[in-house]
This record gives C-alpha cells, structure tokens and sequence, in this order.
C-alpha cells in the first residue's frame, strides 16, 4: 500500500538535542562555550590569541578548539598563548555540529575551564545553521570585508548574540563605514551589540572577554529575532493533512 | 557545503521513521525550507539524490515547499514579507521589536512510501515538535 504519512519532524533536531544536552553537562563543569563564527582572513585567530592571553593574565581558566579543513597552523598559532589549545580537523566538513564537538572535548578538557572557545570553520554558511551548545556566538567580521557583509550573510549575522568587528587600526585606510556597517546588523538581529576591535592595538579585548564571562554566570544574552520560536506557527501547511495518513491506491 | 550533511539528516530520519513503519520504498520526501533557513534548495535537491543512493530513499523525490518569511511588531500592529536581504527591524517604528513568525523552517512534512500493509486508513502520531 503506497501512502503518506505526516512525520513532522525537524532536520536539525538531533543536532538541537545534541547542542542542549552538551550546554548542559559543560554547564554542570562549569564551563561555557564561546562559538566564533567568521570568512576566512577576519583576523580570527589572531583575535582569539590575544583574547587568550589576556584570559590567562586575568587567571581566567580558558581553554580554545580550533576547527580547519586541513592545516594546522592556528592551532600552532593559538597555542603561543600557553593555554590548552585542541586542533580538529574536519577531513572536508565544512562546519562543526554539536555531537562531534562533545566527542573532541572528551578526555580533553581540562577539569575547571571556565570558558572554552571554540573558533568555527572559516565561513559564514554553513556553520551558522548548527547549535554547538554555545552560550554566547559571536560572528566576527573585518573591516576590509566591507559594511554589507551582514546583509550577504544574514543567516549567520541574524542569529548572532554579538557581533564583532576586527582590525580596526586599518578601518580609515579601507575607508570602513562604521555607521552602515552598524545599520546593516541592526537591519538583520535589531538590538544585537557591536564591538569593535583591533588585535594589534589591543582594543576591545577586555569587552569580549567580559560579555564571555557574563554568559558564563547566567547574565542575559542578547536573543535575535531570527532565534526566537514564532509567537505562533503558521497553519497554512503543517496542520492540512491532519492526523490522518492518506491512503492512495 | 552544509547540504549535503542536511540531505544526510533528512535521509537518515526517513530511513528510521521507514523502518519503525515497515515500509520499504520511499518515493517522496516533502520538505518545508525556510527563506532564511540558510539552505540552497538547488544544491539540496542536489545532495539529496546522491545521499539516497543505496538506501530506501533510493530514486525518492524531494519536493521542497519554500516558505516565506514574515515578521510582525506588536505594537505597531505591523505585518511584513522580510524579504532578502531579511529587514528585520520594524520598518515603521524602526524599534527591535520583530517577532519573526516564518521563514528559520527546515522541517520533514511529510512521507510518501510503500508499507506493504493492506489497505486501512491508520491513524498516525505527530510529534509536536514545534
Ligand atoms: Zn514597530
């Protein structure tokens, strides 16, 4: 008998459920998931190490997961910082998904990480679409990347709780438009904060830092309008077929 | 490519819900995709065909059913199509105010498959997942 059957079920659910169990249990450690998400050459990595001295100057336990396609030389790069530093490479995959990170941080976290920051796979598609069990993700972007880089990757900027900007010892010389840039954010996650920094100068490090730490103790997260569930779903599709399955000849 | 790793999920979750029911060939999968699900149907469709070779799914159609995304602002009574690029922030009071109420879904509909169960109308649970 050939027929249709209502299954109603969420693609991404399993990671969801993956993303929440892991928020939990690191949540029950102590420890706190920064998720960075960026295009390549944002100046991530170079952001992440010094964000990482600082944490270890401040005697905050910080520990960083970097995830690449292939190379290894963030890792090598992170590492400079004297924290524990963990490579995963992804044999392809473009993105991280909640159960593989969980299965990275197993007899490898150090006990008493207090925050753990997990730098994405460079690009701003796909990882956008994947909880990690973060409490806080921030999608970072260059000042050479130009002030319409948010309304090109609404997906991943929409469901940002921060939003970073790097280099900016060069926005004057690549004549970045700070204010179009902040309108192009607020167009797609209204309310969402910018940060601005810059890895040479040391600016805005201790701002990041903080926001991370206040996750960790349960202050409120900026929530996208993209994130929020629908005040109520819409019924021109889910509910036609009803409980019934269709019986075809 | 993040399509292919969804085409893997949406044929991994028919497989099992296939083999919970006994069915054996699946011909279609409908999906619900979001404007802002982050997903290319293209490329979906695409990954979707190669992610079924060898399983039940094997020859399914993927008919993907695109919805649009819309928010609201309570208190402008406002209702809008987000469009693309999404505006998001109210477009008459301009406050971080929006509800989206459409548009983030990814979501397996429905089935169409071959149970070899005689002909009954079964009556089949919905997980309410949303
Ligand atoms: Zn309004």
């Amino acid at each position: 008998m050939c027929r249709v059957v209502d299954l109603q079920q969420a693609v991404l659910a399993k990671n969801d459920a993956s993303a929440q169990s892991l928020r939990a249990e690191l949540a029950a450690r102590g420890t706190t998931v920064v998720n960075l998400l960026s295009s390549p050459g944002s100046g991530k990595t170079a952001l992440l190490e010094r964000e990482l001295v600082l944490a270890r100057e401040r005697g905050v336990p910080v520990a960083a997961l970097t995830a690449d396609l292939a190379t290894e030389n963030d890792a090598l790069r992170l590492a400079r910082s004297g924290v524990p530093v963990k490579q995963v490479l992804t044999d392809g995959l473009c993105h991280l998904e909640a159960g593989m990170l969980g299965g990275h941080l197993d007899g490898w976290l150090p006990e008493g990480t207090r925050l753990l920051f997990v730098e994405n796979v460079g690009n701003l598609v796909c990882p956008a679409s994947y909880d990690l069990g973060e409490s806080l993700r921030v999608v970072l972007a260059s000042v050479t990347e130009g002030e319409d880089k948010p309304l090109k990757y609404p997906t991943a900027f929409g469901l940002a709780h921060l939003v970073v900007v790097t280099k900016t010892d060069i926005a004057a010389a690549v004549d970045f438009d700070e204010a179009a840039f902040r309108a192009n954010v607020q167009q797609v996650n209204p309310g969402v904060e910018v940060v601005l920094t810059s890895a040479r100068g040391g600016v805005g490090l201790g701002a990041l830092l903080d926001r991370a730490l206040a996750a960790g103790e349960g202050a409120a997260v900026h929530t996208p309008v993209m994130a929020a569930p629908p005040a109520h779903t819409h019924t021109d599709h889910t509910h036609t077929h009803a409980a019934v399955a269709q019986t075809r000849p | 490519m993040h399509e292919m790793s969804i085409a893997m999920a949406v044929v991994g979750q028919v497989e099992e819900a296939a083999r919970t029911a006994g069915a054996t060939a699946v011909s279609s999968v409908r999906l619900q995709v979001g404007e802002l699900a982050g997903v290319v149907p293209d490329a979906l469709s695409f990954c979707f065909e190669l992610a079924c070779t060898g399983t039940v799914l094997e020859g399914a159609e993927l008919v993907a059913e695109p919805v649009p995304a819309r928010a609201r602002c309570e208190p402008c009574a406002d209702e809008w199509a987000v469009g693309m690029p999404p505006q998001l922030s109210c477009p008459v009071c301009g406050e971080p105010t929006a509800e989206l109420l459409s548009g983030r879904e990814l979501q397996i509909v429905s089935v169409r498959w071959e149970d070899g169960r005689p002909h009954e109308r079964t009556r089949e649970p919905i997980s309410e997942e949303r």
